[in-house]
């Protein structure tokens, strides 16, 4: 793998190739057309068009069969005054942020141990890896065993050391912190790799040089490795933002069995409803396409207004 | 000496608390086993059980008798297949072009690809739900294969990829041979960047195998599902009757993957990295 391409070429570069300076208009260039066409195709089927569609379809009322009623701006006026759906914003950023510090922390230091060339790097990395390769659906299927409140290994382990057990998946807060403790597992190692790789880039003599002055390993943590290892954290930050904010599985398998209307509710009293499925419990349990398409584009301006307000954070600690 | 004794310390250290995280890690695949193994009044019993029972092939015997385990199996298999055949071919060739070639509107023809990145799934979710409604392909792998058989991540890869492994004067030189663009493809660039088609491969089928939000979806026929909505089902029907039964489930799911994992993991762990620090 020491031929993977780390460096960005420029575009300029690239001009200097053979058919660049043959080709004369676009007709000529049809071959390269026809080669990057597919994908185009297919985006503009299942991309483009479906995104204008629900821009459409989020100012009518449709419930996917009969004839689409012009409904203007009111979804979203209802929107703005629908408790469930602030109640999901709510539940989504704290298991977002129960499960993204935690696991940005964690990460961190299993990097920074993983780097200081200890022996069997590739077993660790092997089995911290292993929990962000299975599916969502088993490992939400073996945590709502060891979270299940009769027989569950969490209350085992509470009882044994002499604590009250909780109803982990019919409390809000013991939903909350079971959806999020599975997030944090299976996605710790992934950025744990994706931090050593950023560590991997840091030269040496840095780390020399600092010993050299007298620094500890604290110091050396927090003055060399941290600021170097700022673009890489923001990176994280950001792909955690995106992907946590948009969390769907991980509380549709642990918490469907719970409601007998709707497998999208999210456990007793929404407490483990996120966003998404929120959006999925309107639209196809109850055939409100029309609102569903509101609610996704709601979904879309929290996902972007978070990020920014992450990205910004990170951006401006660098600066100080 | 004291210097000596205390960095084998720190060594010592080290190695306890990956250790701890290691089996943190492994931890819930272990559990996972534990229960398959046990019946379902064994697993509610207190205090639970650590150590393997021996019951395993009763509940996979009932798991066979509640679901169709190796058709949905072979649904998975199917798409996942499918996907990734179509994903390693038409990337490559678009990553191809735009890594090498110039041509009028590549510049805007990239951002608009990269824009795609940004928009979330939701957002096309009723849409393409009506539109394969319309084509008549609800219920059917062709919903699932047909809109993930290109994607703008695996161009975006394939082209940093082949921007430094593939050298224009190779190119050139085979041009003067008189290949075509399509020989120039499949002859020159391809063998060149199989180690960035492996890893696009192996997780293209990943998360194939495990994709299920739109599955659960579009596959509205209960005879006709992947793997990962029959167990979700598995479990949402008998999740509190048989948690032995449908830990079996979740267990033998992960059993394909884990193979494909273990052949591709150096590949994968090596090459994940690269996206952040690029």
């Amino acid at each position: 793998m020491a031929t993977a391409p780390v460096v960005e070429t420029s575009p300029a570069v690239v001009s200097a190739t053979p058919t660049a300076r043959s080709g004369k208009g676009v007709l000529s260039h049809w071959r390269l057309y026809a080669a990057i066409s597919p994908f185009y195709l297919l985006f503009l089927a299942f991309g483009l068009i479906p995104v204008g569609f629900s821009l459409y379809l989020s100012f009518h009322r449709w419930d996917g069969l009969g004839s689409m009623e012009f409904a203007g701006l009111s979804q979203y006026r209802y929107l703005l005054s629908d408790s469930q759906f602030w109640t999901s914003i709510g539940n989504t950023i704290v298991i977002w942020a129960l499960a993204t510090i935690p696991m940005i922390l964690l990460a961190m230091v299993t990097a920074v141990l993983l780097n200081s060339a200890v022996r069997f790097k590739n077993v660790y990395r092997f089995a911290f890896f292993l929990p962000n390769v299975t599916s969502i659906v088993a490992v939400a299927i073996i945590f709502g065993s060891v979270f299940s409140t009769n027989f569950g290994l969490m209350n085992a382990v509470l009882q044994a050391v002499g604590l009250d057990q909780v109803a982990w998946l019919n409390t809000p807060w013991g939903i909350k912190v079971a959806i999020a403790t599975l997030m944090t597992w299976q996605w710790t190692g992934y950025n744990a790799i994706i931090f050593l790789a950023g560590l991997q880039t840091i030269p040496g003599e840095l780390y020399e040089a600092a010993r050299m002055d007298g620094a500890g390993p604290l110091q050396t943590f927090f003055r060399i490795t941290l600021p170097l290892l700022r673009p890489v954290l923001l990176f994280v930050l950001v792909i955690s933002t995106v992907t946590g904010l948009q969390s769907f599985s991980e509380p549709q398998v642990l918490l469907q069995t719970t409601d007998n209307n709707s497998s999208f509710a999210g456990g007793p009293g929404h407490a483990g409803q996120t966003m998404v499925l929120y959006f999925f419990q309107q639209t196809f349990d109850n055939n409100d396409f029309g609102y569903g398409a509101a609610v996704a584009w709601g979904i879309f301006l929290v996902v972007v207004l978070f990020s920014i307000i992450n990205w910004r954070l990170v951006q401006r600690r660098g600066e100080e | 000496m004291a210097s000596i004794k205390g960095s084998r310390q720190r060594g010592i250290a080290l190695h306890l608390v990956l250790v701890i995280g290691l089996l943190l890690s492994v931890f819930p695949f272990y559990w996972a086993v534990i229960m398959s193994t046990h019946s379902s009044t064994e697993i509610f019993s207190y205090p639970p059980k650590l150590l393997p029972g021996s019951h395993f092939l009763e509940n996979v015997r009932h798991l066979f008798d509640n679901v169709d385990f190796f058709g949905s199996m072979a649904n998975s298999l199917l798409v996942a297949g499918s996907v990734t055949v179509l994903v390693l071919f038409l990337d490559s060739l678009a990553a191809f072009v735009f890594a090498k070639f110039h041509f009028p509107g590549r510049r805007v023809l990239f951002a608009l690809m990269m824009a795609i990145f940004m928009v979330p799934a939701q957002l096309q979710a009723i849409p393409q739900f009506v539109i394969m409604a319309k084509l008549g392909w609800i219920g059917s792998m062709t919903a699932l294969v047909v809109p993930a058989a290109a994607n703008a991540f695996g161009i975006f890869w394939m082209r940093q990829y082949m921007q430094s492994a593939i050298h224009d004067e190779l190119l050139d030189a085979s041009k003067l041979d008189g290949a075509g663009f399509l020989r120039q493809y499949w002859h020159v660039a391809l063998p060149v960047v199989r180690p960035g088609l492996a890893f696009l491969g192996i997780f293209t089928f990943m998360g194939q195998w495990n994709d299920y939000a739109w599955p659960l979806i579009a596959l509205t026929n209960p005879d006709n599902v992947t793997l990962q909505v029959a167990l979700s089902q598995l479990n949402g029907v008998h999740g509190t009757t048989d948690y032995g039964m449908v830990m079996t489930g979740a267990l033998l799911a992960l059993v394909p993957l884990l193979i494909v994992f273990a052949i591709g993991a150096r590949q994968i762990i090596a090459d994940l990295g690269k996206g952040a620090i690029r």
